[in-house]
């Protein structure tokens, strides 16, 4: 009656970096609830996971072979049946794609209710509190749940996954899976790889921006190894592609492409609107500029005054491989 | 081939949203309302699909704002047929509300496919196509960015993060999350618009709705954001350490 | 698309219009062949409705040395007749977009090829037909959503006056003026706009003129998107903004804007909007002695003519008699000027076809510009066009000329001389 259920999302074989963030979170909530923290893990073959999974108290695993690769039917499935039987009080669904199908229709199918783009969660009194990020990031609404169970739809990187990555040793427990799976409208077929080619900055989780500032392409190398360790791409602003020092598929901007990455980090791009108008919804703008009265200020959430050559190298040490 | 697309309205963002004097809701007074742009991708592949296999398209959006608008403008894009749908709804309408709505209007209509936008802003309690596609008892995927039909069922390819994609096999009808058309969604020239403002009539359709499924909302609150950057100043040693401070606490960097 | 050689028939005979013409005929020196082409492209394109003197061109090619695209690029009226002769529709090609209506091919063609009829016309049916390029097609969607086409909120469009100063009356409040100012998108959101913007209300303060803007009433005049192809947007604009003006009470519209200017003059009345209209600098001739001037500005100057103030609307003069009379101005002319001046590149679409100028062009033809303007010597390149502003400044920096030459409209050297 006072577990917290977190769906365990994985990918390819191998757990998200949001299941450990969900998992982390999970077990403070059950701290609080005074319940256990267990993970549902749906898939065919999927026990060795288990092994990093030590923060669960238990982990329950529904294994069949219409769950070996994500399907939005059957994992809905599986996951009411888990749902149902551990009747849980807290139920942890990343906001994923994956997240996206199951959580609303686990609400929808169990008549429970649904908080979505969720950044915090609290319990207070022994009220379950939430903030959700709406109106892409402009209005936070705080919500608060009466009643069990209640599903919470937990936006990627809203909490460090450190705290999902302990060692234990879980209780491990199969569950039986559902009739329901033989029957099914929507059928997996296959995995498609992203094509290679060049990368789209509009689909990028980061973005490291460089302008005039960056001052020779000798220097691109070095930018892009930074935009590596942060696991995102180079953008840039017009005149390092009216230069050719990257291809036009990387300005942002006005005559270029609009972006909303999670991290915009600009470094020697002065903030013409004309280049405003492509980042300025990014979620966090970090600006490096050599003049403090650069108008990328404006805009920026942080700013950096000083020598982007300065900082550089400092930066990417940090970060370390 | 019966398509039929939900058009949502959303606030734009272009404007300030301001706080209403209950703490609970957007002041929606000045409020000025705009597309969802996924729909407007979801519109885009449903005709596509309709000059591909043939077949019609139906636009459906709940009354209020500038619903007749929004209507008229997917009748310019090609729209074969415009439903709104009236009732007594609650305000704010929240996703359950809106996907029960739906569902109402829409089991009156003839359907194989319904494309919804995947998500929208104002979605604090989920996903509106896949809460529709339950009501409706049909099949749903989201995050879609390829359709393709026949034989009574579509083809879709459904995106992760990273970029990966899974090829799933849907029987008709189902509800499909659009996270981005195959091309640029197309223009609506103005004349056309006004020329579909003329001609072109909208159908109506009553329906109910419970908000029920949601939370409660305590407050809605800005998030702390001054006018122009936070400076981080000190030497660049201790300014890496604090960008990476702020990245960590973002999730960007673990 | 190059064209295909295949498609020059060379014939030894053909028949026009019943007449039966042989090569014997067509000789100057030699016997040269004669061609016969499938006119059916071009009789589509020139049945369009405004697009019919494209068929008027014999190739004489006055047109192109003058066209600033053909400058850096290849391009011109007679290139379009010439393709169009050869079967290529100008409707899904790339050469649609590339005329930025300065009008400098019609003050030289003895036919009066008119492409600032012509690709109004054409674009609408392509803008019909879907092809719009992207960069274009979101400044229609912001224009029709938000009444500006850089987005901005509509509610914001008089935040400028909040900085000016001095007062900014709004029509709505005081329903009658002698001038009713109306400022256009540019000058009301762009921040190098703004200044200017504040630097008209700064003397039309000291002038004691009697004005009032509109403020959130106002909508963007839409010239430059009709020119584009979107005669429905211009027109679902301009009948809101003749509603608007109906009113209040007003002798003189003033503009800031050379391209608003156009579609008071030139449209509106086709609407049923008749107003007596000046730009600013028209206004401010015969006035600029009696503002006072503290400073001495020592500057050496060069003035752009806007296309759509000198070619379009005759008036070379005004801005020149203004900057002669600011004390310490040396004005120093480009070699293409008055009626000769060379295009920004920004009419008729091209500012917000940058990214698609770019793959077809050498450089900018701001950057043309700019280079011309550091070769007088001159320390200031003075604009009176909105559009120019911005896309000189940049043009400034991308060609390396920092530091060497300034941007500055008109208005705020006044002000800077007025020391105000
Ligand atoms: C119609 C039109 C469309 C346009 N479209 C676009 C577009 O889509 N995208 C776009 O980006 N631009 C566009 N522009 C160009 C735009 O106006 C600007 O010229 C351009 O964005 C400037 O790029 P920048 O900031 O890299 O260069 P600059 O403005 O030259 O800025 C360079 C900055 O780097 C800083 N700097 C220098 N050295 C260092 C150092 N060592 N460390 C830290 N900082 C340093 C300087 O202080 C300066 O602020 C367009 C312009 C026009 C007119
Ligand atoms: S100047 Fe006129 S007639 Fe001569 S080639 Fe150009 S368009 Fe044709
Ligand atoms: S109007 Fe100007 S840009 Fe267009 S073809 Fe004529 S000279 Fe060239």
């Amino acid at each position: 009656m006072s577990d917290v259920l977190v769906f365990a999302e994985h990918l390819q074989g191998n757990l998200t970096d949001s299941t450990f963030e969900l998992l982390g979170k999970g077990r403070e909530l059950a701290q609080t609830t005074g319940g256990h923290l267990i993970a549902a893990l749906l898939g065919k073959g999927v026990e060795p996971l288990t092994e990093q999974m030590g923060v669960a108290h238990k982990v329950v695993m529904v294994e069949h072979q219409q769950l070996a690769a994500f399907n939005p039917e059957a994992y809905a499935i599986a996951l009411k049946a888990v749902v149902q039987s551990l009747n849980p009080s807290i139920i942890l669904i990343p906001y994923t794609s994956m997240g996206m199908d199951l959580a609303s229709a686990l609400s929808a199918d169990l008549g429970i209710p649904l908080a979505a783009y969720v950044s915090e969660v609290k319990i207070e009194d022994g009220t379950l509190m939430t903030v959700s990020q709406m109106y892409g990031g402009k209005v936070n609404v705080e919500s608060e749940f009466s009643g069990n169970p209640k599903i919470v739809s937990v936006l990627a990187g809203a909490f460090p996954a450190e705290a999902g990555k302990v060692e234990g040793t879980p209780v491990i427990e199969t569950m039986e899976a559902p009739n329901a799976l033989a029957n099914l409208r929507v059928t997996f077929k296959q995995w498609i790889e992203p094509e290679g080619g060049d990368v789209d900055i509009t689909q990028q989780d980061v973005l490291v921006s460089i302008g005039r500032g960056i001052q020779s392409q000798e220097n691109i190398p070095m930018v892009e190894e930074l935009a590596r360790k942060l696991g995102g791409a180079l953008s840039a602003s017009r005149p390092i592609i009216d230069n050719k020092w990257l291809p036009k598929s990387r300005q942002v901007g006005k005559s270029g492409l609009k972006v909303k990455p999670r991290l915009y980090l600009a470094l020697g791009i002065s903030g013409a609107p004309e280049h405003i108008e492509g980042m300025k919804d990014a979620e966090l703008i970090i600006a490096v500029n050599s003049d403090p009265n650069a108008p990328i200020f404006e805009y920026a959430h942080y700013g950096v005054v000083g020598d982007l050559f300065d900082l550089l190298p400092i930066l990417k040490e940090k970060l370390g491989g | 081939m019966h398509i039929i697309v939900p058009l949502r309205q959303v606030p734009d963002l272009v404007e300030d949203l301001e706080i209403d004097a209950s703490g609970k809701d957007l002041d929606r007074e000045w409020l000025k309302y705009k597309m969802n742009e996924f729909d407007d991708h979801a519109l885009e592949e449903a005709l596509l699909l309709k000059e591909e296999v043939g077949g019609a398209v139906t636009a459906v959006a709940l009354d209020g704002g500038e619903v007749d608008k929004l209507l008229f403008t997917a009748a310019a894009k090609g729209a074969d047929r415009l439903v709104k749908v009236r009732g007594d709804f609650p305000t704010p309408l929240n996703s359950h509300a809106m996907a029960r709505a739906l569902a109402g209007a829409i089991q009156g209509l003839d359907y194989d496919l319904i494309l919804t936008g995947v998500q929208a802003v104002d979605e604090l309690d989920g996903q509106v196509g896949v809460l529709l596609a339950h009501y409706l008892g049909i099949p749903h995927v989201s995050v879609v960015t390829d359709v393709q039909v026949h034989d009574g069922k579509a083809v879709v390819h459904k995106e992760y993060a990273g970029g990966v994609m899974g090829e799933f096999d849907v029987i008709l009808p189902a509800v499909l999350g659009i996270q981005a058309a195959r091309q640029t969604p197309r223009y609506a020239p103005v004349s056309r618009v006004r020329m579909a403002m003329r001609k072109s009539t909208i159908e109506e359709v009553s329906a109910e709705a419970s908000a029920e499924g949601a939370p409660d909302i305590r407050k809605l609150f800005k998030p702390e954001k001054g006018a122009g950057a936070q400076m981080l100043e000190g030497s660049p040693e201790a300014v890496a350490e604090k960008i990476i401070h702020i990245l960590k606490e973002k999730g960007i960097v673990q | 698309m190059p064209v295909d050689p295949k498609q020059i028939r060379a014939k030894d005979k053909v028949v026009v219009d019943g007449i039966e013409l042989t090569s014997d005929w067509n000789r100057m020196f030699d016997q040269r062949p004669v061609f016969d082409y499938d006119v059916e492209v071009l009789e589509k394109i020139a049945g369009i409705p405004g697009a019919e003197s494209m068929a008027w061109c014999y190739q004489c090619a006055q047109c192109v040395p003058v066209c600033p695209v053909n400058e850096v690029g290849d391009y011109g009226p007679r290139k379009i007749y010439r393709r169009l002769q050869l079967g290529i529709d100008l409707i899904p090609d790339e050469e649609l977009w590339k005329c930025t209506t300065c009008m400098h091919c019609l003050r030289v063609c003895p036919k009066d090829v008119n492409m600032i009829d012509i690709m109004p016309a054409v674009r609408e049916e392509a803008v019909m037909e879907g092809h719009v390029p992207p960069e274009l097609q979101e400044v229609f969607e912001n224009t029709f959503e938000y009444g500006n086409p850089l987005g901005e909120s509509p509610r914001k469009r008089a935040d400028w006056a909040k900085d000016a100063g001095v007062p900014v009356p709004l029509m709505k409040e005081k329903k009658k003026a002698d001038i009713l100012w109306f400022v256009e998108c540019y000058p009301s959101y762009h921040p190098r706009g703004k200044e200017t913007s504040v630097a008209l209300a700064k003397v039309l303060h000291a002038l004691g003129v009697d004005f009032g803007i509109l403020g959130v009433e106002e909508k963007c005049s839409c010239d430059s998107q009709r020119l584009a192809g979107e005669r429905g947007l211009f027109e679902e604009f301009a009948e809101e903004n003749i509603k608007t003006f109906s009113k209040y009470q007003f002798n003189t519209i003033l503009v800031t804007d050379p391209h608003a200017l156009n579609a008071f003059k030139k449209e509106y009345p086709k609407l049923g909007g008749r107003y007596h209209v000046v730009h600013y600098t028209t206004f401010l001739a015969p006035l600029i002695d009696r503002l006072e001037y503290r400073n001495t500005l020592n500057y050496r100057v060069t003035f752009h003519d806007p296309c759509y103030l000198g070619r379009h609307h005759g008036e070379y003069d005004a801005p020149r008699r203004i900057l002669n009379r600011l004390p310490g101005v040396e004005l120093v002319e480009m070699w293409r000027c008055r009626q000769n001046s060379f295009c920004c590149g920004g009419g008729g679409g091209g500012m917000w076809l940058d990214g698609f100028m770019a793959d077809h062009v050498r450089e900018r033809l701001s950057e043309n510009r700019v280079r011309e303007a550091v070769e007088t010597g001159a320390q200031v390149l003075a604009v009176c066009c909105p559009y120019e502003i911005s896309r000189f400044e940049d043009a400034v920096k991308s060609t390396g000329n920092e530091g060497k030459l300034m941007v500055k409209d008109i208005i705020e050297l006044v002000v800077e001389a007025m020391g105000a």
